[in-house]
């Protein structure tokens, strides 16, 4: 687990060709709370965990508007989050006033990307600590890219980062292939089902979610709270049970409870 | 020009061999383009002469160029201000080309970033001495605007520069509807395009009429005008007025 002789800074490589520093850079994502991206064809749902330094607090602010086309959800350094967003807000602010028009959300990825990888290859710099769910629309419809402090940059259908994601993460490959298709509503309460995997154990209400959505004609805005108890509240009668199995009969109860636009639900595994 | 305005880029003042590199007046310039929004895209027209001062001297300037896939870029006014603009644009779209990515820049794209251009030159009192007419069609829309060389910018059903806003708008105003077909279009341009042969002393009798359609973009070989000049009144046109000429 240690690496002690090649990890001092960024721009040493180890013998077996890695990066330390950006790997550690990487963990730290890992360690933020779970946020978590969908998207259909037409719109895309980011939704992230509300945690609080304690209950006197606030919790973090996870989820920011880039645009009204564009929204970032955030896990790791929050502080590295806050200034990335407000890079991306320029960039697209500079490209609606330049143009008249709203910047590709593929584009705008990219350029976040070159700005990460930047800090891979300076001795003087170090990685952002954070790792950012891009959404959003342009020409070819609604896409959800993945930002990496490596500089890389992925496009999904669906996907889950922070503490806890692998939870979320087998929830969503399970029904990924259906979310093209989806609803509006369909599509948050998946979202909401997939933050609740990552709570594993704890009842879900909507004070412990940020949910927000958007999408071909509706620009990019947070869910109230009241609209996000009745999503839960749909499938919510069934009580959590613990871990392991519970999981998946937990999730296939609230699949039937979900009703109408709910698609395939694979058959549980033991 | 005897006054000289500091331009101030931060380190110095700029000293007097740069001040005089800025566009004081122009030299080779077109003259009007008219266009109008059709039932298919937009039709532009347009002269091939560029003067040099009273002097028609060039009469092979093709002053509507396309741009990307869905624009149309005409001129009017310096044509060496214009061939700068063609440069910036070809940068626009190389950069938007090797994105790659499925997106492309609409006529509204351009148009904004045309203005962008000619507003902040005139604010650094060196403007690109044209008036620019940007027409296009993406995804089924049609677009129509225009850009002066103060920056002033706006949309419209049909524009014109120059002379023509003198000549020809008054016509469009009248005859111009959102359904005409190609055929009338043209007619309705070449309508236009006489009466500024007529009028205006810069124009020549060559003219070309392109059409951006979702299509594409199309620029008409040159062709002439009939012209009459029969009217009685050109016989004896001092007859009212003895002494004039």
């Amino acid at each position: 687990m240690f690496r002690n002789q090649y990890d001092t800074d960024v721009t040493t490589w180890s013998p077996t060709g890695r990066l330390f520093q950006v790997e550690y850079a990487m963990e730290a994502v890992k360690q933020g709370s779970a946020a978590i991206g969908l998207r259909s064809r037409s719109h895309v749902v980011l939704a992230s965990v509300n945690k609080a330094q304690s209950e006197l607090s606030s919790h973090q602010r996870k989820i920011f508007k880039v645009d009204d086309h564009i929204g970032v959800a955030i896990a790791g350094l929050t502080a590295d989050g806050r200034v990335l967003s407000r890079y991306m807000r320029s960039e697209s602010i500079n490209h609606s006033f330049t143009y008249e028009s709203p910047l590709p959300v593929g584009r705008l990825v990219v350029r976040l990307a070159d700005k990460a990888q930047v800090c891979t290859q300076r001795s003087w710099k170090r990685p952002y600590g954070v790792g950012l769910l891009v959404g959003g629309l342009d020409e070819s419809g609604a896409h959800l890219y993945y930002n990496c402090p490596s500089g890389n940059y992925f496009e999904y259908q669906a996907f889950a980062i922070g503490s806890r994601s692998q939870a979320a993460k087998t929830y969503l490959e399970r029904r990924f292939e259906s979310f093209n298709e989806s609803s509006r509503e369909d599509l948050i309460k998946d979202a909401i089902l997939a933050i609740r995997e990552t709570l594993q154990g704890e009842t879900l209400k909507s004070s412990l979610c940020t949910v927000s959505v958007l999408g071909v004609d509706e620009p990019f805005h947070f869910l109230d709270q009241d609209s996000i108890q009745k999503v839960i509240d749909t499938f919510e009668n069934v009580p959590e049970e613990e871990e392991d199995g519970g999981e998946a009969e937990a999730e296939a109860a609230a699949a039937e409870q979900g009703g109408a636009g709910d698609q395939d639900v694979a058959p549980m595994e033991m | 020009m005897t006054f000289t305005i500091p331009i101030d880029n931060g380190d110095s003042v700029k000293t007097a061999e740069a001040d005089s590199q800025r566009t004081l007046y122009p030299y080779v310039t077109g003259t009007s383009i008219v266009a109008i929004k059709y039932k298919d895209g937009v039709l532009m027209a347009s002269d091939m002469g560029g003067s040099y001062g009273s002097t028609l001297r060039y009469k092979n300037i093709e002053r509507m160029k396309a741009i990307g896939k869905h624009s149309l870029l005409g001129a009017s006014g310096e044509i060496s201000d214009f061939q700068e603009i063609l440069r910036y644009l070809d940068e626009l779209v190389l950069n938007d080309n090797m994105w790659d990515d499925g997106n492309s820049l609409g006529p509204k794209e351009v148009h904004n970033y045309l203005t962008r251009v000619m507003y902040n030159r005139r604010n650094k009192f060196n403007p690109l001495w044209n008036t620019l007419v940007l027409g296009g069609v993406k995804n089924g829309e049609s677009y129509l605007g225009m850009v002066s060389m103060i920056g002033v910018s706006f949309e419209d059903n049909h524009v014109a520069t120059g002379f023509g806003n003198h000549l020809a708008r008054p016509i469009l105003r009248d005859e111009w509807r959102a359904d005409l077909s190609f055929e009338d279009g043209v007619k309705l341009l070449e309508k236009c395009m006489r009466v500024l042969l007529y009028r205006d002393r810069s124009a020549i009798n060559k003219l070309q009429i392109a059409k951006i359609t979702e299509e594409g973009v199309t620029v008409s070989q040159p062709y002439s005008l009939k012209t009459f000049w029969e009217f009685k009144a050109f016989n004896n046109p001092t007859a009212g007025a003895e002494g004039s000429w």
